[in-house]
């Protein structure tokens, strides 16, 4: 009994496994076909996505700020308007977040050029706006870098010759771009001492070559966008005055 | 039912017709089934068309465009399948509003059969993907992350078969190392193996115990990679021997055709992207003989 049924059991699987037609791929053609305007929208799908359409653009196009004037990363050799507004908005909307968390303050801020991704014309700021500057998810964190991170980061600085947005640290250079006097909360950079830097993830995980940001005395997240954080300064602020100044510059 | 009855005659006939033309190219009275893969990579919620003053991508792209490309496809020949090798969500409002609810709504409407899962998939974390499965009326198909410590448990397929037409296609499903690419705080204990061990193992299964006629890869371990060891879908192909054809995403690669690669058995296998955002719609016809009956070197495959 138990044997014909392990029997029946047995060629059931091999029924199953064996196949009654063999078929071999005898040919094959490719094709990549561009999803152009040559086909219409499908009207189910468009009606479809329409609510969420208009409920996305009615928020990113409603207006949070004016800004007077044209704001451009091109703009500025070592500081740029645009740059500036960035780090100082990271520095103001991340600080209280911080400070309630672990109760120390965020002494500086760093971002890099490269991570500002549009201009913000004049007129009405938007959330769109923010999208544009900042399409990435890059998140807040905060690294806490001993003095001599810092002076690490001056050498980076001098050899990028970039206007890597900043904000609480004040940097002198040469004309050869070299540091002739640095400040944080007006005080001189001393090798012993640790420092909270506002930067992003993506900065922090090695993106730029910002190797001094390489093993932190610590590492604090956030949980703060700096997308976010842009929107929410705009928010709060009713004309932009963000213009180029003196916190990094050459002789 | 006589509409039905009509549609169904009338794509035998399109069907039909498609065969005698390419049988002026090629004579193959013996050809009977006919599959056709469609396939998107790192659409990362374009759900929109690009504007026109979006460069290289103007006007190019849109969800709703798409369903019209894939149903009019669907028409020629109801023996295909739509797969997606992952980075569906994350790279317009939409997702940051939304959550990649809408993304997975309307793959569902676009009746996708499969998709694997991106790093960037993970962007809400793992509890903001497994949040919208409930969207999803398609499978996730993964081989190498092991889920069985997450919150994703039981919600991912190691691999899936497909009968169409009488053909029986195995697809499993690849993702790329998530350390250092993703925050560990939003994959949290996703464990990621060995892609190539994986799929030497899956890619048997479905050719040796699962007696698949084709075996698809969903990859999204990136298509090459030049300055580093790194696992790619190019590597993949060399060093497996089971499979027919690898779906690939992550590096945003726009191949015009497929990249043939003769794998570890000497067996051509197709490498095929199609970039990002949508823009292309990636189409493979297999043609089947009923009888074993091709040349030795194998298949041959034509690029239009």
């Amino acid at each position: 009994m138990k044997l014909s049924k392990l029997l029946l059991l047995a060629s059931t699987v091999f029924i199953l496994s064996c196949k009654t037609e063999k078929t071999e791929v005898a040919r094959i053609d490719t094709q990549r076909i561009a999803v152009d305007n040559s086909f219409q929208e499908d009207s189910q799908i468009s009606e479809f996505i329409s609510p969420y359409k208009e409920h996305l653009n009615a928020t990113l196009d409603s207006a949070l700020a004016y800004n007077p004037s044209l704001l451009s990363k091109n703009e500025g050799e070592l500081n740029t308007a645009i740059g500036n507004l960035m780090a100082d908005a990271v520095l103001i909307q991340a600080n209280p977040v911080f400070r309630k968390r672990t109760g120390k303050n965020i002494d500086m801020v760093l971002l890099n050029h490269g991570g500002i991704r549009a201009v913000i014309p004049a007129g009405k700021v938007t959330s769109r706006t923010a999208y544009q500057i900042m399409p990435f998810e890059n998140e807040i964190v905060i690294a806490e870098l001993t003095g001599k991170k810092i002076k690490e980061m001056l050498k980076y600085l001098e050899k990028a010759k970039t206007a890597h947005p900043v904000s609480g640290i004040k940097i002198l250079a040469d004309k050869n771009y070299k540091t002739i006097k640095a400040t944080i909360n007006e005080e001189e950079i001393e090798d012993d001492m640790t420092y909270f830097v506002a930067t992003s993830d993506y900065l922090v995980n090695g993106g730029d070559n910002m190797n001094f940001f390489k093993d932190p005395v610590n590492l604090y997240g956030a949980d703060y966008k700096i997308r976010n954080a842009m929107i929410d300064y705009f928010k709060k602020t009713d004309t932009i005055k963000a213009k180029i100044d003196d916190r990094y510059i050459k002789e | 039912m006589k509409r039905r009855e009509f549609i169904h005659n009338t794509a035998a006939a399109t069907a039909f017709v498609g065969i005698g033309g390419l049988s002026a190219i090629s004579f193959r009275p013996e050809t009977k089934k006919h599959i056709t893969i469609l396939h998107t990579n790192d659409v990362h919620s374009h759900i929109e068309p690009f504007g026109p003053d979006e460069g290289r991508n103007a006007n190019l792209g849109g969800v709703a465009r798409r369903a019209t490309l894939v149903e009019k496809i669907r028409k020629e020949n109801p023996h295909t399948l739509l797969l997606d090798a992952g980075d569906i969500f994350q790279g317009t409002p939409y997702f940051n509003f939304y959550g990649g609810e809408l993304e997975f709504k309307l793959m569902s409407m676009l009746k996708y059969d499969a998709a694997t899962i991106g790093n960037h998939d993970f962007d809400n974390g793992i509890d903001g993907l497994y949040a919208q499965l409930p969207h999803a009326k398609f499978p996730f198909i993964s081989s190498n992350y092991d889920f069985s410590n997450t919150i994703m448990d039981g919600h991912v397929k190691d691999y899936q078969t497909f009968v169409r037409d009488g053909v029986k296609i195995g697809i499993f499903g690849l993702g790329i190392e998530l350390n250092g690419l993703v925050n560990d705080s939003l994959y949290k204990e996703t464990r990621y193996l060995d892609p190539i061990e994986i799929a030497t193992d899956r890619s048997r299964i479905l050719k040796e115990e699962e007696n698949c006629d084709l075996v698809i890869c969903l990859s999204h371990l990136g298509y090459e990679y030049s300055s580093s060891n790194k696992v790619s879908d190019i590597k993949l192909a060399r060093a497996t021997e089971n499979i027919d054809l690898i779906i690939g995403g992550h590096t945003h690669t726009f191949l015009e055709k497929p990249t043939i690669e003769k794998n570890k058995a000497g067996k051509k296998v197709l490498v095929n992207q199609v970039g990002c955002f949508g823009i292309y719609l990636g189409r493979i016809d297999f043609y089947l003989d009923s009888e074993n009956n091709i040349e030795a070197d194998g298949v041959k495959i034509a690029i239009n």
